[in-house]
């Protein structure tokens, strides 16, 4: 027979939210990169507007947890739970400003031409995608090992981001009336890098909420 | 080894046909607060009272396996009166004697043989300080003890214990029939007790075990599921049981 079901609840409340927030994330960070690609100013309006939502899920789901931990004082795995948690919106809600810097460099590269077609990056976000939905799965099931299968693939993103700013290098010194959008790229790669090491960091809350160790993905 | 203050090897124990232990072993080391946990019934009181022989009373109680009071065999080389001079103990519910604050204090060493009113009255005031309850009745060391609140007489009670000069101190749920100002109390007092003395504490409290203790046991149907230390324990059991127990999740 399960006891305090109003915590028990309250906790699958708490990680329900959670991957309700990275929805959001995820949709923040395709859309911006579907803003930029289209040079859809609309799109990227949006991306800048709905980040408040994620904003708010960061202050509510805190908000929930300090409740949890005042009214219910937590411990053992429901406390590393509850940890885990506030430590993934933190990074959740960074993630979502990134998607913001994107769809504001978006706004800035709207009339241009680009000098290039744009591959890279949208596999960038894909993979960046991938990475946080199926890491938050693996928070939710508890599979640590999974979490740090994924959080692998941080490399391939990493990899990409080299690559662009070796390309975009060349840009800017074959013709200096390409190094101002070859900025904003580099920025834009840079920030879907950061991306992939926000889900990094949360792989390594996940290990940390089931084995209760502390370990370093990002290197 | 021989630091241990307590050594529990294998007992199993009997009320009539009843095993209310089964091979229970525990290491109880020096100047330390060794909570035991676990739902009603599952034998830590019982456990407890194997300790200083408080079991010895009830009819029909059979004890198998053997117990090491500094290396020495409680139930073999230990006369009673002796054993439990050295190690003392708290009741759930305060019960202090229906006598003076003073006769309550003075009472053990008195049939230990100290008849000086001077050293009496030093033992009382020594004892009284070191249970945090001087400055609360040093002007009504003459009135009955049934006059003090409950938070006061537990503290009493703790005072007594102390005036015999015990080395291990075990508490039966001390503090769950006190508020929580008073619970606070008699858990700085553990704090500051067990620099001279060692302590085996029950509780249903696990707040207050987490709060006070060094080591964590962790009784389930007669048995130690799990033992460590206390920030192990409530950080991360090994046993899901203990983690089921201590989440609230049963018990």
């Amino acid at each position: 027979m399960t006891q305090r079901k109003h915590y028990v609840t309250s906790l699958q409340d708490l990680n329900h939210n959670i991957l309700k927030m990275g929805t959001l994330v995820e949709e923040a960070i395709r859309k911006s990169v579907k803003s930029l690609t289209e040079q859809n100013i609309g799109l990227s309006e949006k991306v800048i507007k709905e980040d408040e939502i994620i904003n708010q899920m960061e202050l509510d789901i805190q908000n929930q947890c300090t409740t949890l931990i005042a009214a219910e004082q937590p411990v053992a795995g429901d406390l590393r739970n509850i940890i885990t948690v506030l430590k993934i919106i933190t990074q959740l809600e960074r993630m979502g400003d990134h998607a913001v810097h994107i769809a504001k460099a978006a706004i800035r590269l709207e009339k241009e031409t680009f000098m290039k077609p744009i591959i890279d990056i949208p596999r960038m976000a894909e993979i960046g995608i991938e990475m946080l939905r199926e890491i938050l799965t693996a928070f939710i099931t508890g599979d640590s090992e999974k979490a740090i299968r994924y959080a692998a693939l941080d490399d391939e993103i990493d990899n990409l981001h080299d690559q662009i700013t070796r390309e975009i290098l060349t840009y800017m010194m074959e013709d200096p009336k390409f190094i101002k959008q070859s900025i904003t790229f580099l920025f834009i790669s840079r920030f879907l890098e950061r991306f992939g090491d926000h889900a990094t960091n949360i792989s390594e809350w996940i290990v940390y909420n089931v084995t209760g160790k502390h370990v370093e993905l990002n290197n | 080894m021989d630091n241990l203050k307590i050594q529990v090897k294998n007992i199993d124990f009997y009320y009539d046909n009843l095993k209310a232990l089964e091979n229970v072993s525990l290491d109880v080391e020096p100047n330390k607060v060794t909570a035991l946990i676990g739902p009603s019934g599952c034998g830590k009181s019982t456990f407890l009272r194997t300790l200083n022989r408080m079991n010895d009373i009830i009819d029909g109680t059979r004890i198998e396996g053997t117990i090491l009071y500094d290396s020495r065999d409680v139930y073999k080389e230990y006369d009673v009166i002796e054993l439990r001079k050295k190690i003392g103990m708290v009741f759930q519910k305060p019960n202090p004697f229906p006598i003076s604050v003073y006769d309550n204090v003075a009472y053990g060493p008195r049939i230990h043989g100290i008849k000086n009113k001077r050293r009496l009255d030093e033992i009382v005031e020594n004892n009284l300080h070191n249970a945090a309850l001087w400055d609360e009745v040093k002007d009504r060391l003459h009135k009955p003890a049934l006059g003090l609140s409950g938070g006061q007489q537990q503290r009493l009670c703790i005072a007594r214990v102390l005036a015999v000069e015990p080395d291990v101190v075990l508490m039966d749920e001390p503090s769950s029939a006190l508020d929580p100002i008073s619970t606070s109390k008699i858990e700085d007092l553990i704090d500051e007790l067990k620099s001279n003395y060692t302590i085996i504490i029950v509780t249903h409290n696990m707040q207050q075990a987490s709060r006070i203790s060094d080591i964590t046991a962790f009784f389930l149907h007669g048995r130690i599921e799990e033992t460590g230390l206390t920030t192990q324990i409530f950080f991360n059991p090994e046993s899901p049981k203990t983690e089921a127990y201590i989440t609230g999740k049963f018990g």
